[in-house]
């Protein structure tokens, strides 16, 4: 496989949904409330990112795929850029970037907070994205650190379900997805230590 | 104009269709509003059922209102309609009527909802009878000097500016004067969230979104959310000596 090639294909068919997003924002196709798409859009597209992502260890578990894992840094930084995307929507156009208005909604409504609780846990993960920060921290506590993405995505999906007025249909979808890509781990967790058992 | 016009035309919460806003107006496409009729009954002197031919000869007059959604978004709409005060003094309410009932059409032949829209149809609505008899409450019969769009509630729904647009009751087939106060369909759904009353009030949050401030569509930043939206000189005094943040 040749990584290097793979990993341009990845970058840019990555910010496909961004390039779309821009080209109908330009063209005046987001709707009647542009900026409310852009946020949702945003917000949607970083959930996807992180489903992603945690889907990179079930796919190489279950089918040998085990170069995908040389993809996956780069795919959490996408969840990471489409929240900040996200972030920076919401505090521009509903908050006119008032640090106070911001604070205020925090703490007023819950699902601000879980999601701007989500979004600080990813802001460690992204600065040790690079080769030499695992280094630094060791492989073992790298990956320790990085086992905040489950709490990440399971606050994303808290925020998600938490906005929609009454129809929870796509929450749920994600919830349900999640579970199992979550799932999937508690289950690999337990049969790992039956399997040694087993070979013993 | 017209292109700004076709997009505030297909941006609706109207559940009974979708709970997507941009999928209302596809899916109400075929929605028959003719034949039509809308029975007005309960404690009144004369009920009347009115074909939708009669209520379009009470002079049609138009009517430029904000529109504002406890979502958080609002729009200025030319509604075209009469009062909805014409309509109750031609049945004469009873002096033991308190108060007014709506309820939208709910044919699910018709009406193809999401897979799970979270809320009970038909959906139904109501009013103080002083709010019901207020001058600025209108029942629309279109907008923008067109007959109504079936994605806006058509043929004829309930506007009461001073209120969240969920109070503004859609394809209306029943009018109902009872002596208490009746169930709503949001306050139903989420009783904490949605009160009967429903009155625009930026000092009263929402549990998940502010009411300080509105996404006016066409504009890119928040407009201040006015008292009443805006109509407080109008209607302030329906509601003296109430507790607002307790009656929300």
């Amino acid at each position: 496989m040749d990584v290097k090639f793979n990993k341009v294909l990845i970058f840019i068919n990555s910010l496909v949904p961004l390039a779309l997003l821009l080209w109908d924002a330009i063209f005046g196709n987001l709707g009647a409330n542009p900026i409310e798409f852009f946020l949702r859009t945003t917000g949607v597209l970083t959930l996807v990112f992180l489903f992603i992502t945690l889907s990179v260890t079930p796919l190489r578990k279950y089918f040998g795929w085990n170069n995908l894992i040389k993809f996956r840094r780069m795919l959490g930084l996408y969840a990471f850029f489409y929240g900040c995307l996200h972030l920076i929507t919401y505090s521009f156009f509903d908050k006119s970037l008032s640090v106070s208005a911001i604070a205020s909604d925090v703490w007023e409504r819950p699902f601000i907070a879980v999601g701007m609780f989500s979004f600080f846990l990813l802001i460690p993960l992204a600065v040790t994205s690079t080769n030499q920060m695992i280094k630094r921290l060791g492989g073992k506590n790298w990956q320790r650190l990085h086992r905040l993405i489950y709490i990440i995505a399971i606050g994303g999906v808290v925020h998600f379900w938490m906005i929609v007025k009454s129809d929870i249909t796509y929450p749920f979808l994600f919830a349900l997805v999640l579970a199992g890509l979550l799932g999937y781990r508690v289950y690999a967790a337990i049969e790992k230590p039956k399997k040694k058992l087993a070979t013993n | 104009m017209h292109r700004v016009g076709n997009k505030f035309t297909n941006y609706n919460n109207f559940y009974e269709f979708s709970t997507n806003k941009t999928s209302v107006a596809r899916k109400a496409e075929n929605f028959v509003t003719r034949p039509w009729t809308v029975e007005v009954g309960g404690l009144v002197q004369t009920p009347r059922t009115f074909g939708i031919e009669d209520l379009l000869k009470f002079p049609q007059e138009e009517r430029v209102y904000r529109f504002r959604c406890v979502e958080g978004w609002s729009m200025v709409i030319p509604w075209v309609g009469f009062p909805l005060k014409t309509l109750l003094e031609n049945v004469e309410p009873l002096s033991s009527a308190k108060f007014v009932t709506f309820e939208t059409l709910y044919d699910p032949k018709q009406m193809q909802s999401s897979f799970y829209a979270g809320i009970d149809f038909p959906y139904v609505e109501g009013l103080r009878l002083d709010e019901g008899l207020h001058p600025l409450t209108i029942l629309a019969t279109g907008l923008y000097g067109k007959q109504m769009p079936n994605q806006n509630g058509a043929p004829i729904r309930l506007v009461v500016p001073w209120k969240y647009g969920f109070k503004s009751i859609k394809s209306i087939v029943k009018i109902t004067l009872t002596e208490n106060e009746p169930p709503t369909t949001w306050n139903i759904a989420a009783p904490n969230e949605y009160g009967f009353y429903s009155n625009v009030n930026p000092n009263v949050a929402h549990p998940r979104w502010s009411q300080k401030t509105e996404q006016r569509i066409g504009e890119y930043t928040r407009r201040e959310t006015l008292m009443f939206n805006g109509y407080a000189d109008e209607v302030a005094k329906l509601y003296e000596g109430m507790d607002l943040k307790k009656d929300f």
